[in-house]
Protein backbone atom coordinates (compact mmCIF):
# COMPACT_ATOMS: atom_id res chain seq x y z
CA UNK A 1 0.00 0.00 0.00
CA UNK A 2 1.07 3.59 -0.71
CA UNK A 3 1.89 5.78 1.69
CA UNK A 4 -0.60 7.61 3.87
CA UNK A 5 -1.63 10.86 2.54
CA UNK A 6 -2.08 14.28 4.22
CA UNK A 7 -5.84 15.38 3.85
CA UNK A 8 -4.47 18.87 2.59
CA UNK A 9 -2.39 17.46 -0.22
CA UNK A 10 -5.40 14.87 -1.01
CA UNK A 11 -7.74 18.21 -1.54
CA UNK A 12 -4.85 19.49 -3.27
CA UNK A 13 -4.46 16.74 -5.75
CA UNK A 14 -7.75 16.35 -6.02
CA UNK A 15 -8.33 19.85 -7.20
CA UNK A 16 -5.72 20.44 -9.53
CA UNK A 17 -3.47 17.27 -9.91
CA UNK A 18 0.12 17.36 -9.10
CA UNK A 19 1.40 18.63 -12.18
CA UNK A 20 -0.92 21.79 -12.32
CA UNK A 21 -0.24 22.51 -8.77
CA UNK A 22 3.86 23.41 -9.79
CA UNK A 23 2.11 25.12 -12.62
CA UNK A 24 1.03 27.63 -10.69
CA UNK A 25 4.49 28.12 -9.49
CA UNK A 26 5.60 28.72 -12.72
CA UNK A 27 3.03 31.29 -13.45
CA UNK A 28 4.16 33.09 -10.28
CA UNK A 29 7.79 32.64 -11.52
CA UNK A 30 7.00 33.58 -15.02
CA UNK A 31 4.74 37.00 -14.11
CA UNK A 32 7.65 38.15 -11.72
CA UNK A 33 10.17 37.96 -14.26
CA UNK A 34 7.62 40.46 -16.52
CA UNK A 35 7.28 42.29 -14.01
CA UNK A 36 11.28 42.89 -13.28
CA UNK A 37 11.39 43.59 -17.06
CA UNK A 38 8.65 45.77 -17.31
CA UNK A 39 7.37 47.42 -14.21
CA UNK A 40 5.74 49.75 -15.69
CA UNK A 41 3.66 47.59 -18.08
CA UNK A 42 3.27 44.38 -16.91
CA UNK A 43 2.27 44.26 -13.26
CA UNK A 44 -1.04 46.75 -13.69
CA UNK A 45 -4.43 46.42 -13.39
CA UNK A 46 -5.08 46.73 -17.28
CA UNK A 47 -2.54 44.52 -18.40
CA UNK A 48 -4.14 41.48 -15.96
CA UNK A 49 -7.38 42.92 -17.69
CA UNK A 50 -5.80 41.96 -20.53
CA UNK A 51 -5.06 38.71 -19.75
CA UNK A 52 -8.32 37.91 -18.49
CA UNK A 53 -9.65 38.27 -21.89
CA UNK A 54 -7.13 36.80 -23.10
CA UNK A 55 -7.57 33.67 -22.12
CA UNK A 56 -12.08 33.47 -21.69
CA UNK A 57 -12.63 32.41 -25.03
CA UNK A 58 -9.83 29.96 -24.71
CA UNK A 59 -10.89 28.66 -21.67
CA UNK A 60 -14.30 28.09 -22.90
CA UNK A 61 -13.71 25.58 -25.34
CA UNK A 62 -10.81 24.32 -23.00
CA UNK A 63 -13.42 22.97 -20.79
CA UNK A 64 -15.15 21.34 -22.88
CA UNK A 65 -11.60 19.80 -24.19
CA UNK A 66 -11.00 18.53 -20.85
CA UNK A 67 -14.41 16.38 -20.95
CA UNK A 68 -13.19 14.83 -24.54
CA UNK A 69 -9.88 13.88 -23.07
CA UNK A 70 -10.70 12.70 -19.31
CA UNK A 71 -13.00 10.36 -21.54
CA UNK A 72 -9.35 9.24 -23.32
CA UNK A 73 -11.46 11.42 -26.57
CA UNK A 74 -9.66 13.84 -28.60
CA UNK A 75 -10.88 16.86 -30.40
CA UNK A 76 -8.90 18.89 -33.26
CA UNK A 77 -12.31 20.62 -34.46
CA UNK A 78 -12.72 23.08 -32.01
CA UNK A 79 -11.09 25.79 -33.89
CA UNK A 80 -13.00 25.50 -37.19
CA UNK A 81 -16.33 24.61 -34.96
CA UNK A 82 -15.33 28.43 -33.44
CA UNK A 83 -15.26 30.36 -36.44
CA UNK A 84 -18.31 27.92 -38.20
CA UNK A 85 -20.51 28.68 -35.50
CA UNK A 86 -19.83 32.39 -35.28
CA UNK A 87 -20.19 32.44 -39.31
CA UNK A 88 -23.57 30.84 -38.69
CA UNK A 89 -24.89 32.93 -35.61
CA UNK A 90 -23.65 36.12 -37.75
CA UNK A 91 -25.37 35.42 -40.69
CA UNK A 92 -28.67 34.41 -38.95
CA UNK A 93 -28.04 37.84 -37.31
CA UNK A 94 -28.31 39.65 -40.41
CA UNK A 95 -31.09 37.53 -42.37
CA UNK A 96 -33.10 38.91 -38.86
CA UNK A 97 -32.20 42.44 -38.64
CA UNK A 98 -32.61 44.63 -35.99
CA UNK A 99 -30.11 45.50 -33.05
CA UNK A 100 -31.92 44.19 -30.12
CA UNK A 101 -31.52 41.47 -27.81
CA UNK A 102 -33.75 38.96 -29.71
CA UNK A 103 -31.63 39.32 -32.79
CA UNK A 104 -28.37 38.46 -30.53
CA UNK A 105 -30.26 36.13 -28.66
CA UNK A 106 -30.94 34.13 -31.60
CA UNK A 107 -27.33 34.60 -32.98
CA UNK A 108 -26.84 32.42 -29.78
CA UNK A 109 -28.94 29.72 -30.28
CA UNK A 110 -27.99 29.75 -33.61
CA UNK A 111 -24.13 29.29 -32.85
CA UNK A 112 -24.77 26.71 -30.00
CA UNK A 113 -27.19 24.28 -32.46
CA UNK A 114 -23.91 24.69 -35.19
CA UNK A 115 -21.71 23.83 -32.18
CA UNK A 116 -23.64 20.89 -30.96
CA UNK A 117 -24.10 19.70 -34.66
CA UNK A 118 -20.41 19.39 -35.41
CA UNK A 119 -20.34 17.91 -31.92
CA UNK A 120 -22.48 15.09 -32.87
CA UNK A 121 -20.96 14.42 -36.21
CA UNK A 122 -17.98 13.85 -35.03
CA UNK A 123 -19.12 11.68 -31.90
CA UNK A 124 -20.98 9.42 -34.11
CA UNK A 125 -18.13 8.95 -36.51
CA UNK A 126 -15.81 8.01 -33.52
CA UNK A 127 -18.35 5.57 -31.89
CA UNK A 128 -20.90 3.80 -34.11
CA UNK A 129 -18.46 4.03 -37.29
CA UNK A 130 -15.28 3.47 -35.36
CA UNK A 131 -13.27 6.00 -37.06
CA UNK A 132 -10.30 7.25 -35.12
CA UNK A 133 -10.92 10.44 -32.93
CA UNK A 134 -7.74 11.82 -34.63
CA UNK A 135 -8.81 11.67 -37.87
CA UNK A 136 -12.33 12.15 -37.65
CA UNK A 137 -11.92 15.70 -35.97
CA UNK A 138 -8.99 16.42 -38.19
CA UNK A 139 -11.48 16.12 -41.09
CA UNK A 140 -14.14 18.41 -39.52
CA UNK A 141 -11.81 20.46 -38.63
CA UNK A 142 -10.98 21.10 -42.15
CA UNK A 143 -14.68 20.58 -43.32
CA UNK A 144 -16.49 22.90 -40.50
CA UNK A 145 -13.72 26.06 -41.99
CA UNK A 146 -13.93 25.11 -45.45
CA UNK A 147 -18.08 25.30 -44.80
CA UNK A 148 -17.42 29.03 -43.17
CA UNK A 149 -15.52 29.86 -46.12
CA UNK A 150 -18.18 28.68 -48.75
CA UNK A 151 -20.70 30.98 -47.21
CA UNK A 152 -19.31 34.20 -46.71
CA UNK A 153 -17.19 33.78 -49.59
CA UNK A 154 -13.77 33.69 -47.41
CA UNK A 155 -14.73 37.54 -46.05
CA UNK A 156 -15.37 37.91 -42.56
CA UNK A 157 -18.97 39.28 -41.71
CA UNK A 158 -18.53 42.28 -40.08
CA UNK A 159 -22.14 43.61 -39.20
CA UNK A 160 -23.58 42.53 -35.55
CA UNK A 161 -26.31 44.11 -33.78
CA UNK A 162 -25.63 47.60 -31.91
CA UNK A 163 -26.77 45.61 -28.63
CA UNK A 164 -23.90 43.15 -29.24
CA UNK A 165 -21.28 46.02 -29.50
CA UNK A 166 -22.58 47.52 -26.36
CA UNK A 167 -22.37 44.31 -24.66
CA UNK A 168 -18.93 43.50 -25.94
CA UNK A 169 -17.56 46.90 -24.05
CA UNK A 170 -19.62 46.60 -20.73
CA UNK A 171 -18.24 45.69 -17.62
CA UNK A 172 -19.11 44.01 -14.22
CA UNK A 173 -16.48 45.13 -11.46
CA UNK A 174 -14.28 46.30 -13.94
CA UNK A 175 -13.82 43.13 -16.17
CA UNK A 176 -15.67 42.55 -19.44
CA UNK A 177 -18.56 40.44 -18.81
CA UNK A 178 -17.05 37.45 -21.41
CA UNK A 179 -14.76 37.18 -18.91
CA UNK A 180 -17.28 36.51 -16.15
CA UNK A 181 -19.26 34.57 -18.70
CA UNK A 182 -15.76 32.65 -19.18
CA UNK A 183 -15.47 31.60 -14.98
CA UNK A 184 -18.64 30.74 -14.74
CA UNK A 185 -18.78 28.19 -17.54
CA UNK A 186 -15.37 26.84 -16.04
CA UNK A 187 -16.82 26.85 -12.50
CA UNK A 188 -20.31 24.73 -13.60
CA UNK A 189 -17.77 22.30 -15.83
CA UNK A 190 -15.34 22.01 -13.00
CA UNK A 191 -17.91 21.27 -10.63
CA UNK A 192 -20.71 18.84 -12.95
CA UNK A 193 -17.02 16.62 -13.43
CA UNK A 194 -16.42 16.35 -10.13
CA UNK A 195 -19.90 15.83 -8.16
CA UNK A 196 -22.54 14.39 -10.73
CA UNK A 197 -22.80 10.89 -12.13
CA UNK A 198 -22.44 12.42 -16.37
CA UNK A 199 -18.61 13.17 -14.71
CA UNK A 200 -18.09 10.27 -12.82
CA UNK A 201 -18.86 8.33 -15.79
CA UNK A 202 -16.52 10.06 -17.50
CA UNK A 203 -13.76 9.57 -15.51
CA UNK A 204 -14.52 5.97 -15.89
CA UNK A 205 -15.19 6.06 -19.96
CA UNK A 206 -11.39 7.17 -19.84
CA UNK A 207 -9.72 5.01 -17.38
CA UNK A 208 -11.16 1.56 -19.13
CA UNK A 209 -14.11 1.60 -21.31
CA UNK A 210 -14.83 -2.19 -21.14
CA UNK A 211 -15.26 -1.77 -17.22
CA UNK A 212 -17.70 1.03 -18.10
CA UNK A 213 -19.24 -0.80 -21.02
CA UNK A 214 -19.46 -4.54 -18.16
CA UNK A 215 -20.90 -2.13 -15.81
CA UNK A 216 -23.73 -1.18 -17.86
CA UNK A 217 -22.81 2.05 -19.12
CA UNK A 218 -23.72 3.09 -22.42
CA UNK A 219 -20.24 4.34 -23.68
CA UNK A 220 -21.15 5.41 -26.97
CA UNK A 221 -24.12 7.40 -26.41
CA UNK A 222 -22.14 9.39 -23.44
CA UNK A 223 -18.91 9.84 -25.38
CA UNK A 224 -21.51 11.53 -28.35
CA UNK A 225 -22.62 13.35 -25.64
CA UNK A 226 -19.07 14.52 -24.74
CA UNK A 227 -18.69 15.68 -28.26
CA UNK A 228 -21.16 17.00 -28.28
CA UNK A 229 -20.70 19.49 -25.37
CA UNK A 230 -17.04 19.79 -26.86
CA UNK A 231 -19.34 21.84 -30.10
CA UNK A 232 -21.39 23.21 -27.81
CA UNK A 233 -18.42 24.67 -26.06
CA UNK A 234 -16.73 25.65 -29.04
CA UNK A 235 -20.12 26.84 -30.60
CA UNK A 236 -20.54 29.24 -27.63
CA UNK A 237 -16.48 30.64 -27.85
CA UNK A 238 -17.56 31.29 -31.45
CA UNK A 239 -20.71 33.54 -30.02
CA UNK A 240 -18.02 35.43 -27.74
CA UNK A 241 -15.70 35.62 -30.08
CA UNK A 242 -18.45 37.67 -32.10
CA UNK A 243 -19.60 39.92 -28.85
CA UNK A 244 -15.64 40.63 -28.58
CA UNK A 245 -14.66 41.61 -31.99
CA UNK A 246 -17.88 42.71 -33.46
CA UNK A 247 -17.01 40.73 -36.43
CA UNK A 248 -15.95 36.80 -37.44
CA UNK A 249 -12.70 35.96 -36.74
CA UNK A 250 -11.97 33.18 -39.98
CA UNK A 251 -8.68 32.90 -40.13
CA UNK A 252 -7.48 33.60 -36.72
CA UNK A 253 -8.25 30.00 -35.08
CA UNK A 254 -6.27 27.32 -36.70
CA UNK A 255 -3.97 27.32 -34.08
CA UNK A 256 -6.95 27.05 -31.18
CA UNK A 257 -6.77 23.46 -30.75
CA UNK A 258 -3.01 22.64 -30.15
CA UNK A 259 -3.40 25.70 -27.70
CA UNK A 260 -6.31 24.36 -25.60
CA UNK A 261 -4.90 20.82 -26.09
CA UNK A 262 -1.35 22.31 -24.38
CA UNK A 263 -3.27 24.01 -21.58
CA UNK A 264 -5.23 20.94 -20.92
CA UNK A 265 -2.21 18.57 -20.97
CA UNK A 266 -0.43 20.97 -19.17
CA UNK A 267 -3.12 21.23 -16.50
CA UNK A 268 -2.86 17.49 -15.54
CA UNK A 269 -5.42 15.69 -17.80
CA UNK A 270 -4.09 12.91 -18.96
CA UNK A 271 -3.81 11.90 -23.29
CA UNK A 272 -4.87 8.41 -21.95
CA UNK A 273 -7.83 9.69 -19.92
CA UNK A 274 -9.40 8.84 -16.69
CA UNK A 275 -7.39 11.85 -15.02
CA UNK A 276 -7.75 15.30 -15.23
CA UNK A 277 -9.55 18.10 -13.88
CA UNK A 278 -11.35 21.48 -15.29
CA UNK A 279 -9.12 23.37 -12.38
CA UNK A 280 -5.68 21.83 -13.62
CA UNK A 281 -7.11 23.30 -16.63
CA UNK A 282 -7.92 26.71 -16.24
CA UNK A 283 -4.10 27.00 -14.67
CA UNK A 284 -2.62 24.83 -18.05
CA UNK A 285 -4.39 27.77 -19.99
CA UNK A 286 -3.30 30.88 -17.78
CA UNK A 287 0.26 29.50 -18.70
CA UNK A 288 0.20 30.18 -22.48
CA UNK A 289 -1.81 33.11 -21.67
CA UNK A 290 0.36 34.94 -19.44
CA UNK A 291 3.48 33.79 -21.57
CA UNK A 292 1.74 35.41 -24.69
CA UNK A 293 1.05 38.70 -23.29
CA UNK A 294 4.25 39.10 -21.34
CA UNK A 295 6.41 38.44 -24.64
CA UNK A 296 4.26 41.01 -26.47
CA UNK A 297 4.38 43.88 -23.21
CA UNK A 298 8.31 42.99 -23.38
CA UNK A 299 8.26 43.85 -26.79
CA UNK A 300 9.51 39.83 -28.13
CA UNK A 301 8.81 38.84 -31.02
CA UNK A 302 4.63 36.82 -30.51
CA UNK A 303 6.04 34.26 -32.64
CA UNK A 304 8.41 33.20 -30.26
CA UNK A 305 5.39 32.27 -28.33
CA UNK A 306 4.39 30.13 -30.67
CA UNK A 307 7.49 28.44 -30.69
CA UNK A 308 7.02 28.02 -26.64
CA UNK A 309 3.87 26.59 -26.31
CA UNK A 310 5.08 23.73 -29.10
CA UNK A 311 7.77 22.67 -27.05
CA UNK A 312 5.45 22.94 -23.89
CA UNK A 313 3.32 21.09 -25.43
CA UNK A 314 5.86 18.01 -25.53
CA UNK A 315 7.86 18.30 -22.43
CA UNK A 316 4.19 18.36 -20.76
CA UNK A 317 2.93 15.23 -22.75
CA UNK A 318 6.39 13.67 -22.31
CA UNK A 319 5.61 14.14 -18.58
CA UNK A 320 1.91 12.57 -18.85
CA UNK A 321 3.99 9.35 -20.27
CA UNK A 322 6.46 8.84 -17.60
CA UNK A 323 3.75 9.31 -15.30
CA UNK A 324 1.51 6.48 -17.05
CA UNK A 325 4.81 4.14 -17.43
CA UNK A 326 5.62 4.22 -13.67
CA UNK A 327 2.05 3.71 -12.75
CA UNK A 328 1.70 0.81 -15.29
CA UNK A 329 4.69 -0.72 -13.47
CA UNK A 330 3.56 -0.42 -10.27
CA UNK B 1 -32.31 -28.12 -5.31
CA UNK B 2 -33.70 -27.11 -8.72
CA UNK B 3 -31.86 -26.17 -11.65
CA UNK B 4 -31.39 -22.47 -11.75
CA UNK B 5 -29.36 -21.60 -14.92
CA UNK B 6 -28.82 -23.60 -17.38
CA UNK B 7 -26.85 -22.91 -21.29
CA UNK B 8 -27.54 -25.37 -24.00
CA UNK B 9 -25.01 -26.15 -27.21
CA UNK B 10 -23.40 -22.58 -27.40
CA UNK B 11 -21.74 -21.53 -30.02
CA UNK B 12 -19.36 -18.74 -30.40
CA UNK B 13 -16.99 -17.95 -33.24
CA UNK B 14 -14.58 -15.49 -33.25
CA UNK B 15 -13.67 -15.66 -37.23
CA UNK B 16 -12.37 -18.97 -38.12
CA UNK B 17 -11.70 -19.60 -34.36
CA UNK B 18 -14.42 -21.79 -32.78
CA UNK B 19 -14.28 -20.94 -28.83
CA UNK B 20 -17.50 -22.88 -28.36
CA UNK B 21 -18.31 -25.67 -29.61
CA UNK B 22 -21.85 -26.61 -28.61
CA UNK B 23 -21.16 -25.71 -24.87
CA UNK B 24 -23.38 -27.05 -21.81
CA UNK B 25 -23.67 -25.73 -18.54
CA UNK B 26 -25.83 -26.22 -15.82
CA UNK B 27 -26.36 -24.73 -12.61
CA UNK B 28 -28.69 -25.45 -9.44
CA UNK B 29 -29.52 -23.04 -6.88
CA UNK B 30 -27.05 -22.36 -3.59
CA UNK B 31 -24.20 -24.49 -5.26
CA UNK B 32 -20.77 -24.04 -5.75
CA UNK B 33 -20.11 -25.21 -9.42
CA UNK B 34 -16.33 -25.54 -10.88
CA UNK B 35 -15.78 -25.01 -14.55
CA UNK B 36 -12.66 -26.12 -15.44
CA UNK B 37 -10.71 -26.87 -18.55
CA UNK B 38 -7.15 -26.23 -20.06
CA UNK B 39 -5.91 -23.14 -21.22
CA UNK B 40 -7.84 -21.86 -24.05
CA UNK B 41 -10.76 -24.45 -23.50
CA UNK B 42 -13.57 -21.78 -23.58
CA UNK B 43 -13.94 -21.24 -19.89
CA UNK B 44 -13.88 -17.26 -20.33
CA UNK B 45 -16.14 -17.22 -23.42
CA UNK B 46 -18.83 -19.19 -22.04
CA UNK B 47 -18.72 -17.17 -18.55
CA UNK B 48 -18.86 -14.23 -21.10
CA UNK B 49 -21.71 -15.45 -23.33
CA UNK B 50 -23.57 -16.49 -20.06
CA UNK B 51 -23.30 -13.30 -18.55
CA UNK B 52 -23.88 -10.84 -21.25
CA UNK B 53 -20.73 -9.75 -22.72
CA UNK B 54 -20.59 -11.59 -25.45
CA UNK B 55 -24.08 -13.19 -26.91
CA UNK B 56 -23.33 -16.80 -28.58
CA UNK B 57 -23.80 -17.56 -32.10
CA UNK B 58 -26.28 -20.66 -31.57
CA UNK B 59 -27.45 -22.23 -28.19
CA UNK B 60 -29.89 -21.41 -25.71
CA UNK B 61 -29.78 -20.03 -21.94
CA UNK B 62 -32.36 -20.47 -19.22
CA UNK B 63 -32.80 -19.37 -16.26
CA UNK B 64 -35.20 -21.30 -14.18
CA UNK B 65 -36.48 -22.94 -16.99
CA UNK B 66 -37.30 -19.83 -19.23
CA UNK B 67 -35.42 -18.85 -22.02
CA UNK B 68 -33.94 -15.32 -21.80
CA UNK B 69 -31.31 -13.58 -23.92
CA UNK B 70 -28.87 -10.97 -22.81
CA UNK B 71 -27.96 -8.57 -24.89
CA UNK B 72 -25.20 -6.64 -22.41
CA UNK B 73 -24.00 -7.41 -18.96
CA UNK B 74 -27.20 -4.94 -17.65
CA UNK B 75 -29.26 -7.65 -18.84
CA UNK B 76 -27.57 -10.52 -16.85
CA UNK B 77 -27.06 -8.07 -13.75
CA UNK B 78 -31.03 -7.23 -13.81
CA UNK B 79 -31.36 -11.16 -13.45
CA UNK B 80 -29.26 -11.01 -10.34
CA UNK B 81 -25.86 -11.84 -12.51
CA UNK B 82 -22.97 -10.92 -11.19
CA UNK B 83 -19.24 -11.57 -13.01
CA UNK B 84 -15.21 -11.13 -11.63
CA UNK B 85 -14.02 -11.38 -14.74
CA UNK B 86 -10.35 -12.40 -15.73
CA UNK B 87 -9.13 -9.15 -16.81
CA UNK B 88 -10.86 -7.68 -13.54
CA UNK B 89 -13.10 -4.95 -15.78
CA UNK B 90 -11.77 -2.38 -13.24
CA UNK B 91 -11.08 1.64 -13.76
CA UNK B 92 -7.55 1.79 -12.72
CA UNK B 93 -7.25 5.46 -12.59
CA UNK B 94 -10.51 5.06 -9.63
CA UNK B 95 -10.99 4.30 -6.45
CA UNK B 96 -11.87 0.96 -4.97
CA UNK B 97 -15.25 2.55 -3.84
CA UNK B 98 -16.20 4.15 -7.19
CA UNK B 99 -15.57 1.08 -8.55
CA UNK B 100 -17.65 -0.62 -6.96
CA UNK B 101 -20.38 1.27 -8.25
CA UNK B 102 -19.35 1.69 -12.08
CA UNK B 103 -22.53 1.94 -13.57
CA UNK B 104 -24.27 1.93 -10.38
CA UNK B 105 -23.86 5.06 -9.30
CA UNK B 106 -26.17 6.38 -5.85
CA UNK B 107 -27.58 9.89 -6.18
CA UNK B 108 -28.54 11.89 -3.58
CA UNK B 109 -31.97 12.48 -2.42
CA UNK B 110 -34.16 15.25 -3.47
CA UNK B 111 -33.23 17.99 -5.93
CA UNK B 112 -29.72 17.25 -6.21
CA UNK B 113 -30.09 13.71 -7.45
CA UNK B 114 -32.42 14.76 -9.53
CA UNK B 115 -29.38 16.54 -11.10
CA UNK B 116 -27.24 13.98 -11.04
CA UNK B 117 -25.32 14.69 -7.49
CA UNK B 118 -23.55 11.27 -6.77
CA UNK B 119 -23.79 10.70 -2.80
CA UNK B 120 -20.53 10.04 -2.60
CA UNK B 121 -20.39 9.53 1.35
CA UNK B 122 -22.61 6.81 1.51
CA UNK B 123 -21.07 5.01 -1.59
CA UNK B 124 -17.93 5.09 0.37
CA UNK B 125 -19.55 3.98 3.57
CA UNK B 126 -21.52 1.03 1.85
CA UNK B 127 -18.27 -0.34 0.02
CA UNK B 128 -16.16 0.01 2.95
CA UNK B 129 -18.37 -1.78 5.12
CA UNK B 130 -18.66 -4.44 2.15
CA UNK B 131 -15.05 -4.84 2.08
CA UNK B 132 -14.74 -5.28 5.76
CA UNK B 133 -17.43 -7.97 6.19
CA UNK B 134 -15.98 -10.06 3.33
CA UNK B 135 -12.09 -9.88 5.03
CA UNK B 136 -10.46 -7.67 2.36
CA UNK B 137 -7.17 -5.77 2.86
CA UNK B 138 -7.83 -3.43 0.79
CA UNK B 139 -7.62 -0.40 3.66
CA UNK B 140 -6.81 2.83 1.03
CA UNK B 141 -9.80 3.53 -0.14
CA UNK B 142 -8.30 6.86 -1.66
CA UNK B 143 -5.58 5.65 -3.59
CA UNK B 144 -6.22 4.69 -7.03
CA UNK B 145 -6.65 1.14 -7.65
CA UNK B 146 -3.28 1.05 -10.18
CA UNK B 147 -1.80 1.36 -6.98
CA UNK B 148 -3.27 -1.47 -5.24
CA UNK B 149 -1.19 -5.09 -5.21
CA UNK B 150 -2.33 -7.53 -7.98
CA UNK B 151 -4.44 -9.39 -5.06
CA UNK B 152 -5.95 -6.22 -3.77
CA UNK B 153 -7.52 -5.47 -6.95
CA UNK B 154 -8.76 -8.87 -7.40
CA UNK B 155 -10.42 -8.62 -3.87
CA UNK B 156 -11.86 -5.47 -5.24
CA UNK B 157 -13.87 -7.05 -8.20
CA UNK B 158 -14.54 -10.08 -6.01
CA UNK B 159 -16.35 -7.87 -3.54
CA UNK B 160 -18.00 -6.12 -6.05
CA UNK B 161 -19.81 -9.07 -7.40
CA UNK B 162 -20.82 -10.25 -4.60
CA UNK B 163 -21.99 -7.01 -3.12
CA UNK B 164 -24.92 -7.10 -5.77
CA UNK B 165 -25.35 -10.90 -7.10
CA UNK B 166 -28.72 -11.36 -5.61
CA UNK B 167 -28.78 -15.16 -8.10
CA UNK B 168 -25.23 -16.09 -9.48
CA UNK B 169 -21.95 -15.12 -9.27
CA UNK B 170 -19.26 -16.02 -12.78
CA UNK B 171 -15.68 -15.81 -11.10
CA UNK B 172 -13.11 -16.43 -13.56
CA UNK B 173 -9.59 -17.19 -11.98
CA UNK B 174 -10.84 -14.97 -9.00
CA UNK B 175 -7.79 -16.38 -6.99
CA UNK B 176 -5.37 -16.49 -9.52
CA UNK B 177 -2.97 -13.75 -8.39
CA UNK B 178 -3.95 -14.35 -4.93
CA UNK B 179 -1.23 -15.58 -1.55
CA UNK B 180 -2.04 -18.45 0.34
CA UNK B 181 -4.13 -16.35 3.07
CA UNK B 182 -6.32 -13.98 1.11
CA UNK B 183 -7.33 -17.40 -1.39
CA UNK B 184 -8.17 -18.99 2.16
CA UNK B 185 -10.68 -15.75 2.36
CA UNK B 186 -12.15 -15.74 -1.22
CA UNK B 187 -12.71 -19.93 -0.73
CA UNK B 188 -14.72 -19.16 2.17
CA UNK B 189 -15.91 -16.08 0.85
CA UNK B 190 -17.93 -18.28 -1.86
CA UNK B 191 -18.94 -20.69 0.82
CA UNK B 192 -20.72 -18.17 2.70
CA UNK B 193 -21.85 -16.65 -0.43
CA UNK B 194 -23.23 -20.13 -1.29
CA UNK B 195 -24.64 -20.51 2.06
CA UNK B 196 -26.68 -17.09 1.12
CA UNK B 197 -28.63 -18.98 -1.31
CA UNK B 198 -26.49 -17.32 -4.09
CA UNK B 199 -24.79 -19.87 -7.13
CA UNK B 200 -21.55 -19.46 -7.70
CA UNK B 201 -19.65 -20.78 -10.38
CA UNK B 202 -15.55 -21.02 -10.33
CA UNK B 203 -12.76 -21.01 -12.57
CA UNK B 204 -9.43 -22.04 -11.45
CA UNK B 205 -6.94 -23.90 -12.31
CA UNK B 206 -5.93 -24.99 -8.56
CA UNK B 207 -7.72 -29.03 -8.74
CA UNK B 208 -7.16 -28.65 -4.84
CA UNK B 209 -8.59 -25.52 -4.05
CA UNK B 210 -11.98 -26.75 -7.00
CA UNK B 211 -12.11 -29.88 -5.08
CA UNK B 212 -12.13 -28.14 -1.81
CA UNK B 213 -14.70 -25.54 -2.21
CA UNK B 214 -16.68 -26.84 -5.00
CA UNK B 215 -20.48 -29.07 -4.60
CA UNK B 216 -19.95 -30.05 -8.55
CA UNK B 217 -17.10 -30.00 -11.34
CA UNK B 218 -17.88 -29.37 -15.38
CA UNK B 219 -14.67 -29.68 -17.33
CA UNK B 220 -14.80 -28.15 -20.22
CA UNK B 221 -12.67 -29.05 -23.53
CA UNK B 222 -12.50 -27.55 -26.65
CA UNK B 223 -15.45 -25.60 -26.45
CA UNK B 224 -17.68 -28.62 -25.47
CA UNK B 225 -18.53 -29.93 -21.67
CA UNK B 226 -17.02 -33.20 -21.88
CA UNK B 227 -17.64 -34.37 -18.34
CA UNK B 228 -19.13 -33.54 -14.90
CA UNK B 229 -18.75 -34.78 -11.31
CA UNK B 230 -19.46 -34.40 -7.73
CA UNK B 231 -16.94 -32.74 -6.08
CA UNK B 232 -17.17 -35.87 -3.20
CA UNK B 233 -16.75 -38.47 -5.33
CA UNK B 234 -13.97 -37.31 -7.76
CA UNK B 235 -10.20 -36.98 -7.80
CA UNK B 236 -7.30 -35.28 -8.56
CA UNK B 237 -6.37 -37.87 -11.36
CA UNK B 238 -9.90 -38.19 -12.90
CA UNK B 239 -10.06 -34.25 -13.10
CA UNK B 240 -6.54 -33.81 -14.61
CA UNK B 241 -7.72 -37.01 -17.07
CA UNK B 242 -11.02 -35.49 -18.45
CA UNK B 243 -9.45 -31.49 -18.69
CA UNK B 244 -6.76 -33.49 -21.09
CA UNK B 245 -8.69 -35.88 -23.18
CA UNK B 246 -6.79 -38.71 -21.64
CA UNK B 247 -9.45 -40.26 -19.80
CA UNK B 248 -12.72 -40.51 -21.55
CA UNK B 249 -15.59 -40.28 -19.15
CA UNK B 250 -19.43 -40.70 -20.13
CA UNK B 251 -20.64 -38.83 -17.23
CA UNK B 252 -22.82 -36.85 -19.18
CA UNK B 253 -26.28 -37.04 -18.68
N1 LIG C 1 -11.98 -11.95 -28.44
C1 LIG C 1 -11.45 -13.04 -29.05
N2 LIG C 1 -11.06 -12.98 -30.33
C2 LIG C 1 -10.55 -14.07 -30.94
N3 LIG C 1 -10.40 -15.26 -30.35
C3 LIG C 1 -10.77 -15.38 -29.07
C4 LIG C 1 -11.32 -14.28 -28.35
N4 LIG C 1 -11.61 -14.69 -27.10
C5 LIG C 1 -11.25 -15.99 -27.05
N5 LIG C 1 -10.75 -16.41 -28.23
C6 LIG C 1 -10.28 -17.75 -28.51
O1 LIG C 1 -11.23 -18.67 -28.03
C7 LIG C 1 -10.61 -19.77 -27.42
C8 LIG C 1 -11.11 -19.93 -26.00
O2 LIG C 1 -10.65 -18.83 -25.22
P1 LIG C 1 -11.03 -18.62 -23.70
O3 LIG C 1 -10.44 -17.33 -23.29
O4 LIG C 1 -12.47 -18.80 -23.54
O5 LIG C 1 -10.24 -19.81 -23.00
P2 LIG C 1 -10.08 -20.13 -21.45
O6 LIG C 1 -10.60 -21.52 -21.26
O7 LIG C 1 -10.68 -19.08 -20.63
O8 LIG C 1 -8.50 -20.14 -21.28
P3 LIG C 1 -7.58 -19.67 -20.04
O9 LIG C 1 -7.53 -20.81 -19.09
O10 LIG C 1 -6.25 -19.45 -20.66
O11 LIG C 1 -8.18 -18.45 -19.47
C9 LIG C 1 -9.12 -19.53 -27.53
O12 LIG C 1 -8.63 -20.28 -28.64
C10 LIG C 1 -9.00 -18.06 -27.80
O13 LIG C 1 -7.89 -17.79 -28.60
MG1 LIG D 1 -9.97 -17.67 -19.33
Amino acid sequence: MTATVTPARRVRSKLFGATAFYLLGVIVAMAIVFSIIRPDAFPTFANSRNILTDVSILLVIAVGTTYVMVAAGFDLSVGSVLVFAGVMGAKVMAATGGEGWTTVVIGLVVALISGVVWGVFNGVCITVFKVPALITTLGSMGAALGIARLITNGNDIRTVPLSMIKFSVAEFLGLPWIVWIAAVVAVVGGVVLHVTRFGRRTYVIGSNDEAARRGGVNVNAHLIKLYALSGLCAGFAGFLSLVRFSTTTITGHSTDALQVITGVVLGGTSLFGGIGTVAGTVVGMFVSAVLNNGLIVIDVEPFWQEVAIGFILIVAVYIDQRRRRRRSRA
Amino acid sequence: MGVLFEARGLIKRYGHVEALGGADFTLNEGEVVALIGDNGAGKSTLVKCMSGVESPDEGELLLRGTPITMASPSDARKHGIETVYQDLALAPELGPAENTYIGRELLKPGLMGKLGVLDKKTMRAKAAEAFTSMGTDVKDLDAPVSALSGGQKQSVAICRAVMWASGIVFMDEPTAALGVRQTRNVLKLIRRVAETGVSVVLISHNMTEVLEVADRIEVLRLGKRVARYDAADSNVEQLVGAMTGALDTGDIK
